[in-house]
Formats: structure tokens, sequence, C-alpha cells
């Protein structure tokens, strides 16, 4: 009899306690930095496509949500001809980001993604391109590997030693 | 005499519409007070507060397919949730909210009150002996039995009360009342009536005829639809009911300070479907053996000696 009374007090005394429930719509949780949300392509800092379309972002992807086809320009840079996520498979697991090379895709802290057409889940390249350098600024792939493309010659990348040429005997 | 039957025919109408929309209203009051008592919300979406949630469930409920199992007893089956709204509404008449504000006054309206309330058993035993279902009849079963031995203590609590008032009149016993209310010299009483009045309104924690968690839903597992909402209306208004009753009785019904006497009642009932309430936040579902044996073994005794106990002062007062 005691214990049944105490017990109602201490349920009443709820009464008086903070509500735990957050209300999310008006009150917006505390998102991590490095949470793993909705998934963007990012640009080199001179505004180009970051993406070589290496295919490792799509390989590592254990739902197979990604899918893209590479292409060359005429300077011999790659870029993806279509680049699309199917957003109601993914899982949002990273993968894709520990594969990508060239810092190009990235996942944000950007999880309101809700959608009344399934369709509409699926973003294609002009959904996923954004306009800045995302969470690792002034890194450009090209101007940090050794091939020569439009604008640099060989050895003239970051940290490169100009050409040696092999058939010459002099040090 | 015109004016007379006119003024009865108001009482009755807001009688029945208060009532009903109280008995719609206290879905919604369970939900945020349980929320309240367990740190969360409840229903604070729709509308102001949440509030139109109850109009939003109403119209899902009424929307709902209302199925008729092919193996029930169907006239059986259809009268039971009908029974229940009948005799708790049947009830209200006699419970006086205010002076003058009550169907009737009968110089009997606490057996009025104690018959509705024993009728209300057909209903579920209907129910559940209807559904032609495991579950639904061992709900049913259990409801019976429950409300009856239940039924027992009830009364026999009561009879301190009508001692001291000296009628079975709810308006006597309230005006009686002026000097001290009931609930303290009949404390016993209070407290056997109390329990009881869950048990009859099977309430938590003695909701062992719909126990969900070994019954699916006790006697109303197969119904849906409007016919389990009307369920569901009988046992708001039964806890509205109880309330009002326990207050009539042991709180001194209107009566009160500066207030007008209908603010008074609604106050005080308010806050017994609030105790309500947090007696279903706070505490477990006893087994069925307990919840019998605690019946027969202890509120028996009990009421009985709140009898002898209460007759005996009486008496020697008298003399």
């Amino acid at each position: 009899m005691f214990s049944i009374l105490r017990t109602l007090w201490a349920v009443f005394l709820h009464a008086f306690r903070k509500r735990v429930t957050v209300l999310y719509p008006e009150v917006k949780p505390h998102i991590p930095p490095r949470w793993r949300g909705r998934i963007i392509l990012s640009r080199d800092p001179d505004g180009e496509e970051r993406c070589v379309a290496c295919y490792l972002c799509a390989v590592a992807c254990p739902v197979d949500c990604i899918s893209l086809q590479a292409a060359e320009d005429e300077y011999g840079r790659r870029y993806p001809e279509f680049f699309r996520i199917n957003f109601s498979r993914c899982i949002f697991c990273g993968f894709c980001e520990e594969a990508c090379p060239t810092y190009a895709i990235q996942l944000t802290t950007d999880f309101e993604m809700g959608e009344y057409v399934r369709q509409n889940l699926v973003y294609e390249k002009e959904h996923l391109l954004i306009s800045g350098e995302g969470k690792y600024p002034g890194y450009n792939f090209y101007r940090a590997a050794g091939l020569s493309i439009k604008g640099k010659g060989k050895g003239e990348a970051l940290n490169e030693e100009p050409p040696v040429d092999v058939k010459d005997l002099m040090p | 005499m015109t004016n007379g039957i006119i003024w009865k025919l108001i009482i009755v109408v807001g009688v029945l519409v208060v009532t009903l929309t109280i008995a719609g209203g206290l879905i919604w009051v369970e939900r945020r007070l349980l929320a309240l008592w367990q740190d969360r919300y409840g229903p604070n979406r729709v509308g102001p507060f949440g509030l139109l949630q109850v109009l939003a469930d109403m119209v899902k409920v009424m929307t709902k397919e209302d199925w008729l199992p092919p193996f029930a007893d169907k006239a059986v089956f259809i009268i039971a949730p009908a029974i229940i709204v009948l005799t708790v509404l049947a009830a209200f008449a006699v419970i006086p909210f205010a002076p003058g504000v009550e169907v009737v006054e009968l110089n009997i309206s606490l057996l009025f009150f104690l018959a509705m309330s024993s009728l209300g058993v057909y209903s579920v035993a209907f129910a559940g002996w209807a559904s032609d279902s495991k579950y639904s009849l061992l709900g049913g079963l259990r409801a019976a039995a429950q409300m009856l031995s239940y039924e027992v203590f009830m009364g026999l609590s009561l009879m301190g009360v009508v001692m001291m008032a000296g009628s079975f009149n709810l308006v006597k016993i309230v005006e009686t009342q002026r000097e001290m209310w009931y609930c303290i010299p009949q404390c016993i009483g209070f407290v056997v009536f109390l329990i009881a009045g869950v048990a009859e309104t099977r309430r938590l924690p003695f909701d062992l005829p719909e126990a969900e968690s070994e019954l699916v839903a006790g006697f109303h597992s197969e119904y849906s639809g409007m016919k389990f909402g009307m369920f569901f209306v009988g046992e708001y208004l039964g806890i509205t009911l109880v309330s009002a009753l326990t207050v009539t009785l042991f709180f001194g019904g209107w009566l009160g300070p500066v207030l007008p006497p209908l603010v008074w009642f609604t106050i005080k009932t308010f806050i017994m479907i609030a105790f309500f309430v947090l007696l279903r936040a706070s505490l477990p579902r006893p087994r069925y053996d307990q919840l019998m044996a605690y019946g027969w073994k202890v509120l028996l005794p009990f009421s009985l000696l709140n009898i002898v106990v209460t007759g005996g002062i009486l008496l020697a007062a008298a003399n």
C-alpha cells in the first residue's frame, strides 16, 4: 500500500520535470559536422568539377545506388557525363566519400530530403553539384597529379620535379 | 408547467451534449496528461495544443471499416457496445451537477446509479460472448467476474455515507456535507469506493478484461470502427461518471466558496479524472487471482468494518 502511494507521488512529480521530447521542425537538433547526410559533388578552387569519373565510389557503394558515365574533354581531363545517385537506395554509409581520390563526393549535414514521389529521390548531376569546395578547401586534383593537362605541363605540379630525360647521361 | 418541461429538456440535452463532449475530450486530456507524467508532449500538432486531435480521431474511427465477424452472434454483437453507453448515460441522469441542475431528483438516486453500473456488466459479457473468439471470451469472463465482485464492495462502501446522510438521495447527501466532506469521516469507504470505481470502469490498473499484453484487446478484440469507438466512449463516460459520483459523495459535490456551484463541481470532477489518469500512468496491472483475492479478502472485510463502526458511532451519538 505504501509503495503504491509512493509510486503515485513519484510519477506525479514528473509533471514538473523538463520534457525530453525535442519538438523537431521548430527546434533543430545539433548535427555534428561529420554527419553523413545528403551527398554532394564539389568543385575545385578553379570552379571546375573535381570528379574524375574513376568509378571508385560506384564500386565502393554497398547498395549500388551510384551510377555514372566517364567522359574526356579535348585536353584529356576526365569528367562524368552523367552522375546519378538514387537516394531511395542510399544508406548513407559514407564509403563513397572514403573511396573518392579527389575529394569530389562528400556527405553533408543535411538530412531533410523527404519527398512525396519516389522518383524525386533520384538526383542527377545538376542536383548534386555544388558551386563550392565543400569540406576540403584548396585541393585541386589536377594541380597535384603528374598528368599534363590544359595550362599545366609535365613537371609543373605541386611537389613535382621537372621531368628527367632518361636517354641523357648527364647527372 | 411548460416552463418546467422546457427547463428539464434543456438540462437533458445539456447533460447529454456536455458528457459526450467530455468523453471525447478525455481522449486528448488523457494522452496529454500521460505524456506530462512521462516527460513527453503528447498530441500537440493538430490545432491549438492538439485539441483538434479529438476531431481527427473521430473522423478516423467513423470512416473505418465496420467489420462484422461472420462467426459472431450478430444481434448481440451489435447491441453490446450500445448497452454500455446507454447505462452510463442513464446513470448521469441522477448526478446533481449544481442545485436544480439535474435531470431527475430521485430519492433513491444512489441505488439507481448502482443498478445502472451493474447493468454495464452485460455489455462486456455480451461482447465477449458474441464475438465467439477465445480472447474475447476470456476478456468477457474476466470482466463479468471482476465487475460482479467489485460491485459488492462498491455498494457496501457507500453504506457508510448513506448512514451518515440518512438518505439515498444524492442532493441530500451533498447538502449534509456543508460542515465536513465525507472523505474525512468515511476515509475507508472513500478508498474502497475509489478502488471499486476503478475496477468498475475497467481502467488501469484493473484493466484485466482488455489486458493488451495477454488478451489482444480482451472483450473488444473483434470490434472495429464505430462499435469499438462506442466501447471507448463508454469507458471515458464511465470515468467521468465515477469521478462525478466520487465528488458528489465524498468531496461535497457543488459546495465551495466564491465560485458558482457548477464551476466547483467541474473543477473537482476534473481533478478526480486526472487522478484516474495518474493511476494509469503509475501502477502495473495485478494478476487475475491477485485481483480477486484482493477484492474478497481485503476490500470486503474493510467495507464491512466500515459499516459496523460507522453504524456503532451513529447509534452511540443518537443515544
